[in-house]
């Protein structure tokens, strides 16, 4: 157990060292270069400014020193928030990522267990057949269009009522975080409600289920214990990568719901060519990545104990 | 086979039925889970958000919540070079002199001023305070002016101070920031030496660059002036209390600013929400959480039906075709140019095209609104009438093909943004060149930057960009095509012209100056450098209790400072 950790949390390192070398190539070869504003600079202020972020350097030198600052923890000044560190920046806005994000996660996780259950057991029935168009719809329909949407109905809800019951945007309280949520977990949730109901689907029509029902066990215990236990692992599986790409990719509901969150941060750094958030970002989102499949390895082990983690 | 299935599927019925019941109870565990996720969460959210809105106006504390479309970048006004930075620092900060809400130029600091031939001196009122309580004197603004210089500043905008004495050369490094050509002779004069004459220096002195910075607060701040609330000292009608990056803003009345009585109205002015979605910001108009939004196309039918008022505004800027005219291009054979500009109708182009509520079609590199002598430069030096002839463009085309000695144009290319309004541009431009002229257009679509540095490489024949203004006077689209200025991507050169541009920036006979860029608005249209698409506008509507509030041209985006509630102010329906 051990030594498996320690070998995962070194392969770990290594894969985030090489995520954040190639972001550095990468985003060194893309034409355009941040320092470029609307209006003309001359040589002198180009200059100025070239000194100040060390672009005077030779790429590797800027890559030298960008990774030993990296190993000490500094991200670098944001180049165009020119007072703010990205340690700031990331420090101040995940943890409203990461709120939203955990909530839309276990909204997920908790719906698409429920539904993918519930359209196994009734497959070929009525609820099956509502549940999984709505799922067909939950994947299909981009998140862009369902967070406008919902916007558009709290709108007419709130005017309908005659007071705002639910606020339309912003961040602070109860009310603001819900919709956001839903609008941000709903992909997944359809996503993990496909993945459950093939799962149990499978394992319905497996020996072991046949055996337990000749045996006589009771019905609930053979769909708690036999049933769901086995066709959740799948949904565990994707659980790690999803967390990450819930709590990155929410950048289109963060700027939907004027929700301060880093996802934005991501996106307009990008757009802007901001070298030092676009790293920062990159590799906090990467590490960040690389240690929820760890956990998720690990917890797989406690899950189903056929697997054993030392190979 | 038939009969067992019957068998297995009434099983599988009660097997159903029973699992489903412990399914239910496993649901309800799910929904108090997320339930109780939801409050430990919203509690806290409340520690690391922002405030939540409070409703677009409140009358009771005098008090708006307003939404900005983006975190400002940089409240050191030194380096500051963005919109929406420019619009918080002119609630915040006030320079020597500023505009009223006419757009006309009111003292600010400076209570009088004089400007020479060789300079200008600025008398400044004593009751003008910062915010500490402290008076604002002339080596505040001799410390702000030198530090913009200040080559390790690295200021984007420093160039604004050339006109002023060894600014170039400080900027430049080759001389110390003592050296600059500014003074102060008592704690309330500041004299200012030039370059060269510069007629318009007291429109200069109004933007946001040329605010004052206090010396010994600047040093308390380590380097991080204007990175948070506490590390800005503020001269302003509204200083910040609270500020939470890309969350929130509050901004509250300055009790030591000297004219509150005129500005600065309302107690309290909340940004609640940062977002640059339109239709976010309309959804929240619509619930009442903000006193006006921007309207783009899509949503002007629906807001008639509502019966809003509706407000139009031109937003300044002018969106041009320009050529290149570096030796190697074709573009630089007049008779293409020529052609092409014939080609072109700017009328047909934004009603029957851009249909973008507010735009104005292009008839002359000054937009209308620029100021002339005694009126607006447009009355008083109409342009040349835009006639597009497809006959003499394309006899153009045929002399620019002898001269030039090709039997086929090869495609030119026209480098433009990748933007929804700049397709459509391009689409409309290559239609029109290929009908009328036959002409194959290769369009090159980048993105922002990338556009940026393509045309500065000069990597292009035809270019679609634009240009918005600086200052409030016809200098800041007068010197665009000079052959020294930096943004002239196509690389003009035109001694006729600059000849007429030097005349336009030193001399202090404002009829003179007038007449000169009168000669350079002749030149750029008959020597076909540029072709006027359209001067943009916006269309928004505001709630009819906020009275006084404005957008302007020159500033700030969107302006506060003369706003006040109304409460009898009737709502639109």
């Amino acid at each position: 157990m051990w030594t498996y950790s320690i070998k995962r949390v070194i392969q770990g390192i290594i894969t985030v060292w090489f995520i954040a070398t190639a972001t550095f190539f990468a985003m060194h070869s893309v034409p355009g270069d941040p320092l470029l504003n609307d209006r003309a600079m001359s040589p002198e202020i180009r200059a100025n400014l070239e000194a100040k972020y060390g672009l005077d350097q030779p790429l590797l030198t800027q890559y030298v020193v960008y990774m030993t600052n990296l190993v000490r923890g500094d991200l670098g000044i944001s180049f165009v928030h020119e007072n703010q560190s990205v340690n700031d920046i990331i420090s101040e806005r995940f943890p409203v990522s990461a709120i939203l994000g955990i909530l839309a996660l276990f909204i997920a996780a908790i719906g698409g267990v429920i539904w993918g259950a519930l359209t196994a057991l009734y497959r070929n029935q009525l609820p099956d057949y509502i549940i999984m168009f709505l799922v067909i719809l939950g994947i299909s329909v981009p998140s862009f269009v369902v967070a406008a949407l919902s916007q558009l109905f709290l709108v007419n809800v709130n005017e309908l009522a005659g007071r705002t019951l639910l606020p339309v945007a912003g961040w602070g309280s109860v009310l603001h975080l819900l919709v956001p949520a839903l609008v941000l977990g709903l992909s997944t949730m359809a996503y993990l409600t496909r993945l459950m109901r093939s799962s149990m689907l499978e394992i319905t029509n497996s020996d072991f289920i046949r055996t337990a029902k000749a045996k006589g066990l009771p019905p609930a215990r053979i769909f708690t214990r036999h049933q769901l236990r086995n066709a959740i692992l799948p949904v565990v599986t994707v659980l790690g990568p999803q967390v990450a790409i819930i709590t990155t990719g929410g950048f289109v509901v963060e700027i939907v719901f004027a929700i301060p969150g880093l996802g934005r941060f991501f996106v307009e750094a990008v757009q802007q060519l901001d070298y030092t958030v676009i790293m920062g970002t990159t590799v906090f989102y990467g590490a960040f990545l690389v240690v929820m499949v760890i956990l998720v390895d690990l917890i797989y082990g406690y899950i189903d104990p056929r697997i054993k983690l030392e190979q | 086979m038939s009969d067992t299935s019957s068998v297995a599927l009434d099983t599988d019925q009660s097997f159903s039925r029973s699992a489903g019941k412990q399914l239910l109870i496993y649901a309800g565990y799910g929904f108090v889970f997320i339930v109780a996720l939801f409050y430990f969460l919203s509690v806290a959210a409340t520690q690391v958000g922002g405030a939540a809105g409070g409703g677009a106006i409140n009358f009771e504390e005098n008090s708006i919540t307003i939404a900005l479309r983006q975190e400002p970048p940089q409240l050191d006004h030194t380096r500051a070079s963005d919109a929406v930075s420019f619009t918080v620092l002119t609630h915040t900060m006030e320079g020597l002199l500023g505009y009223d809400n006419d757009n006309q130029l009111t003292p600010g600091v400076a209570e009088r001023w004089e400007i020479r031939e060789d300079g200008a001196t600025f008398w400044l009122r004593d009751n003008a305070l910062w915010s500490d309580g402290q008076p604002i004197t002339a080596h505040d603004f001799v410390f702000g002016w030198r530090k913009v210089l200040d080559p390790a500043t690295a200021s984007i905008y420093a160039f604004i101070m050339y006109p002023i004495e060894n600014a170039e050369a400080i900027n430049s490094g080759e001389l110390p920031p003592e050296t600059l050509g500014v003074r102060a002779i008592s704690d309330s004069v500041l004299e200012v030496s030039f370059e060269q004459p510069t007629p318009y220096f007291e429109k200069l002195v109004a933007f946001q660059t040329f605010y004052p910075v206090r010396q010994d607060f600047f040093e308390s701040t380590n380097g991080r002036y204007g990175a948070d609330a506490d590390q800005l000292l503020y001269n302003g009608p509204y200083v910040i209390t609270e500020w939470v990056h890309s969350a929130s803003m509050r901004w509250e009345k300055n009790p030591n600013y000297w004219n509150k009585n005129n500005v600065g109205l309302i107690d309290t002015i909340e940004v609640a929400y940062i977002t640059e979605d339109v239709n976010a910001k309309l959804n929240l108009f619509k619930d009442g959480q903000i006193p006006n939004t921007q309207l783009v196309a899509s949503m002007l039918d629906s807001a008639m039906e509502q019966r809003w008022n509706i407000d139009r505004f031109m937003e300044g800027s002018i969106f041009w075709v320009v050529s290149n005219f570096r030796e190697e291009r074709l573009t630089n054979n007049y008779n293409l140019r020529r052609a092409l500009q014939l080609s072109v109708d700017p009328v047909e182009f934004v009603y029957k095209v851009l249909k973008e509520p507010g735009y104005m079609p292009g008839t002359s590199m000054f937009p209308y609104w620029i100021k002339g002598a005694e009126n607006l430069f447009r009355q008083e030096h109409p342009p040349i009438e835009h006639v597009p002839n497809e006959e003499l463009a394309r006899q153009h085309l045929e002399m620019a093909k002898q001269e030039l000695q090709l039997d086929e144009f090869p495609p030119l290319v026209m480098l433009a943004d990748d933007s929804p309004v700049g397709n459509m541009t391009t689409e409309y431009l290559q239609a029109q060149f290929s009908e009328k002229l036959g002409l194959e257009i290769r369009i090159d679509k980048q993105i922002f930057k990338q556009r940026l540095l393509k045309a500065n490489a000069g990597d292009f024949d035809i270019l679609v960009n634009g240009w918005s203004p600086d200052y409030d006077d016809i200098l800041t689209f007068g010197d665009y095509f000079a052959s020294w200025n930096l943004n002239n991507r196509g690389r003009y050169n035109n001694s006729e012209l600059d000849r007429n541009v030097r005349i336009g920036q030193t001399s202090l006979d404002q009829n003179e100056r007038m007449a000169a860029f009168a000669e350079v608005q002749r030149i750029t249209y008959e020597d076909a450098v540029v072709i006027p698409l359209y001067e943009r506008g916006w269309s928004f509507v505001v709630d009819p209790r906020l009275k006084g509030f404005k957008r302007r041209v020159i500033g700030p985006e969107v302006d506060y400072r003369f706003a006040y509630i109304d409460r009898n102010g009737s709502s639109a329906d």
